[in-house]
């Protein structure tokens, strides 16, 4: 899209003992799976028939899809609302959400019985539009598809005139080399429907997995279930896709040894304030239409949770977001960020697991170390992942614009 | 790219939406000629042999009739699992000494919240009342146990290749071939009575009209979610029985609302994809004219 982009791979080794930890906790996390897949899902997880869900679901899918958000939120502000400031940060949180959404799937595979018939909402015989989670299943599809489409600029800016593919591979130089001048010169043109898509498909199964557990109203806790939750995991994806962008952009500048963004992030954190009191606005709303606020302090264990997640994870950043200070602190601000990500992450959490109430219910749940292991080690590859592309491709924004002199990348 | 090659493109991709439009139906899945079975738990004498029965027609481990005989296991309350698609449980009988029994097992609903949450039409309400599940289908997601409100389908967690969701199929090759469900078969009090459910519930007011003192004024599974095709009367409050209190509307009915509300023809996606792209192609006539104005040369 536009041409004010200077991305490079950072250099740097890949392998440090942060990479190696991460290394271990994937290995731990493969044992763990190994077991899934020889011995079923009841050998490394606490589900029974009256907790069919956990934290498979809770963690690395609801959380890792809101936390995913920035990507949609960043190709808007940028691409769609022409805010061309922060296009330094459109190509990070666009990785992000691509893998995020490719470990989302893996997950995902953990937790189906029957992982191999994953395709069968692809199948029109099978369709059903009633379903919600057909609607989510459907939406993250094509949103993976074109989080990858959307990679591709990056993928031809790499390796445009440079193919060199080693042994018996090298008679396909030629042909590889054509189909990255092909996507050269067609994806600028086209990127826009996809970027415009990738909002779209965004908004859609942000707000439908909201919709999942609006089928249990009475397994669900009245603090946490709604109609309207739909609209409130829109709302809190919304949120939290800045947060993310703030978060990982400070992390990567300690990680990679760049400054702060601050440029970039402090006027990125102005909107937070808005968004914030959309959120906690309708959730009150929808608490005082309920007749729900008087269990704010029925003085149970759910009502503390909910104060927590509500007050320490959006009352308390909203609060924060308004200052100057805040916003111009890197420190500060990556406080007011982190808050946020901890509030929906608790969301996500409240809303699957602890408002979730079996009807004869015999225990509570609670993750069996083989589930925290293989959710432990899915985000261990995601970071891993993250490293990788980062160091071996354009993602990262150039401080001191190094452009070949003379001859410059017509697309983006 | 020019204003026309952007929208054509645009509206390409809103059609190709549009045309995707898999969700046209609302209709309330309450088949006409469904079966039922109606259960008098004040007949129930809690001798277990509905469960032998399940068990033998469902070809589910099974011990012989004689172990079922043992009452120890109404010390605690039990619920169906994949190996016992229903049970008995006893409860203590109010206002008088002695205990009443209640069979438990999936009570079909009429317009079943599982069948609605399965993505891949797993789960489906038969005409015959049956809701029925297709294993080859299914992906084992489990989402039918998070909606069902009466806790019904179980899991087959332990099965690593093919692991089923089980719950009572209502015995459908059975009643597809004329016969009655194994439980009812073997019922030696009939307490459970098959037949047409609209029959069933008419039986049902009858009984409670005839003996007022035998039975609370409730039909269990009339109203509740939507209606099921299993329906119960008792002689006491059916929550001292073990039953949820719900309401009369299905859960299914709530998210597909919700479901067909937003998605309705696919309209507020295509119009937001619209407004976005809008917005997007007036940002960039901006961004031109005002480059141009500068008289800074701009590119593409």
């Amino acid at each position: 899209m536009s041409s004010h982009v200077h991305a490079a791979p950072i250099r740097m080794r890949f392998f440090t003992r942060g990479t190696w930890v991460l290394v271990a906790l994937m290995a731990v996390g493969l044992v763990f799976a190994a077991v899934r897949f020889t011995k079923g899902i009841g050998a490394v997880t606490n589900l029974d028939n009256q907790w069919p869900w956990g934290i498979w679901i809770a963690i690395d899918i609801a959380c890792g899809v809101a936390l995913a958000a920035g990507g949609f939120t960043t190709a808007a502000l940028a691409h769609v609302f022409h805010r061309e400031k922060f296009e330094p940060i459109v190509r990070p949180a666009l990785i992000t959400a691509m893998l995020g959404y490719t470990v989302v799937v893996i997950g995902l595979l953990a937790d189906l019985g029957r992982y191999y018939n994953v395709w069968h909402p692809m199948v029109p015989s099978m369709w059903s539009g009633h379903s919600v989670l057909f609607e989510v299943g459907i939406c993250v599809m094509f949103y993976l598809t074109v989080l990858y489409i959307e990679f591709l600029p990056m993928v031809t800016e790499r390796f445009r005139g440079r193919v060199a593919l080693p042994g018996a591979l090298r008679p396909l130089n030629g042909f590889v080399e054509g189909l990255l001048r092909l996507f050269d010169r067609t994806l600028g043109r086209i990127m826009s429907v996809f970027i415009i898509a990738g909002v779209v498909l965004s908004c859609m199964h942000q707000s439908s997995l909201g919709a999942l557990m609006v089928i249990a109203p009475y397994k669900m806790h009245p603090l946490w279930w709604t109609q309207v939750l739909p609209l409130l995991f829109l709302l809190s994806a919304f949120c939290v896709g800045p947060c993310m962008v703030i978060f990982e952009s400070m992390l990567a500048s300690r990680a990679f040894g760049r400054r702060p963004e601050m440029e970039v992030l402090g006027p990125l954190s102005k909107i937070l304030p808005v968004l914030l009191f959309f959120f906690i606005s309708t959730k009150a709303m929808d608490l005082a239409v309920r007749g729900q606020l008087y269990r704010l302090a029925d003085g149970s264990w759910q009502s503390g949770v909910f104060l927590v997640e509500m007050g320490v994870g959006f009352v308390l950043p909203f609060l924060m977001f308004f200052s100057s200070r805040v916003r111009r602190s890197p420190r500060l601000l990556f406080t007011a960020a982190t808050l946020v990500i901890f509030g929906v992450v608790m969301n996500r959490i409240d809303v699957f697991l602890v408002a979730f109430r079996p009807v004869y219910a015999t225990k509570h749940y609670f993750p069996h170390v083989g589930e925290l292991a293989i959710t432990t080690g899915l985000i261990a590859f995601l970071i891993f992942a993250y490293r990788f592309v980062v160091l071996n491709f354009p993602v990262m924004h150039v401080e001191a614009p190094a452009s070949p002199p003379g001859k410059e990348a017509p697309h983006a | 790219m020019d204003r026309r090659d952007f929208l054509k493109t645009v509206g390409a991709v809103g059609v190709g939406i549009a045309a995707a439009d898999a969700s046209a139906s609302t209709a309330v899945h309450a088949p006409p000629d469904a079966f039922g079975v109606l259960v008098d738990t004040t007949a129930c004498i809690g001798c277990r042999k509905c469960e032998w029965a399940c068990n033998q027609v469902n070809e589910l481990p099974v011990q012989p009739l004689e172990e079922f005989e043992n009452k120890d296991v109404f010390a605690a309350m039990r619920r169906p699992d994949a190996g016992n698609f229903t049970v008995v449980n006893q409860w203590a009988r109010e206002g008088r000494e002695g205990n009443v029994w209640a069979k438990v097992q999936c009570l079909h609903c009429n317009d079943p919240a599982c069948a609605s949450a399965c993505l891949v039409s797993a789960l489906e309400k038969q005409p015959n009342g049956a809701v029925k599940y297709d294993p080859w289908r299914c992906m084992g997601c489990r989402y039918c146990m998070v909606a069902c409100p009466f806790q019904i389908p179980a899991y087959q967690y332990a099965d690593a290749l093919s692991p089923e969701v089980r719950k009572c199929t209502f015995c459908v090759e059975r009643i597809s071939g004329g016969e009655r469900p194994g439980c009812v078969e073997i019922c030696p009090v009939e307490c459970l009575i098959y037949g047409k459910r609209e029959e069933l519930l008419t039986l049902a007011h009858e009984r409670i009209g005839a003996y007022p003192g035998r039975y609370v004024d409730h039909v269990y599974g009339e109203h509740e979610v939507g209606g099921t095709s299993w329906l119960y009367i008792a002689g006491q409050p059916f929550t001292s029985l073990g039953f949820p209190e719900l309401g009369e509307q299905s859960p299914a009915r709530i998210t597909e609302n919700i479901q067909h509300g937003i998605f309705r023809r696919f309209i507020a996606p295509v119009a937001l994809y619209a407004t976005l792209a809008q917005v997007m192609w007036l940002g960039s006539r901006k961004d031109e004219v005002a480059a141009a104005a500068k008289g800074e040369d701009h590119h593409e």
